[in-house]
């Protein structure tokens, strides 16, 4: 009866876990198990957001200057890719303030900056995951005793499979070998 | 099927005994990187840590157990192509990797997962600089300038030496080897560098080095601890290096005591 019982458990076990990694390459970053929620409060896994190229970045939204202008740089790499001629890639940005940044504070965010519904996401996940998510991204975050965060400010761009294909630093103007490298990805076929 | 073979060894092994962990108090403590990147003491809140670093012998029963670790099997994204490369193949150890020397060449995201596997997480920078203050007989022995000096030979040895075995002295709390043996891992070795603040959005440089530049670190003198955190800000997660290893810690405050 025990081994029945284990060889059930196995089995419910095998089948839970998210058979999408094997198809992914191995240095997708979509490998890392992450359970996110939205500005809307609904749930999902980074490697949901699989299939299409993302700009991809971290933030916080008690933060007072640089996370407004890291989406500013986000919004004008977006339009710059666009303008010419590419699909508009998705946005994906991630809170290091997982003990604050619920989805309410998400959604504010979301409104003040007046952030396109169709491409963007701002998404919330838990201490350990923020932690794991900023290692596979090379940010680097600390949290200050008052309730900031000293961190990387850096816009990533990943291909459809989730691979780190460009970076940039330029938090003011655009950069074009950013933009450049995004119109490639966006190019090619979708897979 | 595989997996699931794979996954009932996992409840079939068990042959090593249990690590042992240290109970250490925590408290207010000076490190080298201030809570506030200015001059604030830190609060190291209660913890247990391991007393001896993770040995080959312990993380070969691990990759036995959780083959998604194996050196063939890992994804690169959570471990380079240098992970346990000096070990004989996935599953042996062979001639370079003695049971009792502690297990280098290892990831983050490796050596997190071994910590999950004994109920447990990596340590802390600050619960790792808190334990390692200690000498054999002091809390804090970080003002002796002997303590340092001993710190600082080991550094000068060659790097392609070999790595001891376990076994160092126990220091004031009964914890083992972290000086004198392998770099070990910290949590939050992605915290540890960077910039007090990012805001001169005009300076090319701070912007650039928003993680390197600009942390106020108390202490300066203190190299034998500042080169754990120049060598641990270096990293990625997915970095290996044949002198870098890790021990695991226990939170014991909530009551958990291990």
């Amino acid at each position: 009866m025990t081994l029945v019982r284990l060889f059930a458990f196995l089995l419910v076990f095998a089948c839970s876990a998210p058979l999408r990694a094997v198809e992914l390459p191995g240095d997708s970053v979509y490998r890392l198990p992450v359970a996110l929620t939205n500005q809307d409060g609904h749930a999902f896994h980074l490697a949901d957001r699989a299939g299409k190229p993302r700009l991809v970045s971290m933030f916080y939204t008690s933060c007072q200057y640089m996370c407004p202008l890291i989406i500013e740089s986000l919004k004008r790499t977006q339009k710059a890719i666009a303008d010419e001629g590419s699909m508009k890639p998705a946005v994906l940005m991630v809170s290091f303030d997982a003990a604050h940044d619920t989805p309410e504070k998400l959604k504010l965010v979301f409104g003040q900056r007046k952030l396109d519904a169709t491409t963007w996401t701002l998404a919330h996940t838990d201490a350990a995951s923020v932690r794991q998510l900023a290692a596979v991204l090379d940010i680097q975050y600390r949290a200050l005793p008052g309730g900031d965060f000293n961190h990387t400010s850096v816009l990533i761009l990943l291909d459809a499979q989730g691979r780190i294909v460009a970076r940039s630093e330029k938090m003011d103007g655009i950069d074009a070998d950013f933009v450049a490298a995004a119109k490639k990805v966006l190019a090619q076929p979708a897979n | 099927m595989r997996l699931i073979l794979a996954c009932a060894l996992l409840f079939a092994a068990g042959s090593l005994p249990a690590a042992e962990y240290a109970n250490l108090p925590g408290g207010r403590f000076a490190s080298v990187l201030p809570a506030d990147a200015k001059t604030a003491d830190t609060i190291v809140a209660p913890f247990a840590l391991r007393r001896e670093p993770v040995t080959n012998a312990q993380f070969l029963a691990f990759v036995k157990t959780h083959p998604q670790w194996q050196r063939d099997h890992v994804a690169s994204i959570f471990a380079e192509s240098r992970y346990l490369a000096h070990w004989q193949s996935a599953t042996t150890l062979g001639n370079d990797a003695l049971p009792d020397q502690p297990v280098t060449q290892v990831s983050w995201f490796a050596a997190q997962a071994f910590c999950a596997s004994e109920n447990a997480r990596l340590p802390s920078w600050n619960e790792w600089e808190f334990a390692a203050a200690a000498d054999a007989t002091r809390a804090d022995a970080r003002s002796d300038p002997a303590w340092r000096e001993r710190i600082l030979n080991w550094y000068s040895r060659p790097s392609n030496a070999a790595v001891a075995r376990i076994g160092g002295d126990p220091n004031f709390y009964g914890v083992r080897d972290l000086h004198g043996l392998v770099w070990e891992w910290v949590d939050d070795f992605n915290a540890l560098l960077v910039a007090s603040d990012s805001r001169d959005q005009n300076d090319p440089d701070r912007l650039k080095f928003c993680g390197a530049g600009a942390l106020n670190l108390r202490d300066r003198d203190n190299y034998a601890v500042l080169m754990r955190v120049a060598m641990l800000s270096a990293l990625k997660a997915a970095d290996t290096t044949v002198n870098l290893g890790f021990r695991c810690a226990r939170s014991t405050s909530s009551g958990n005591t291990p």
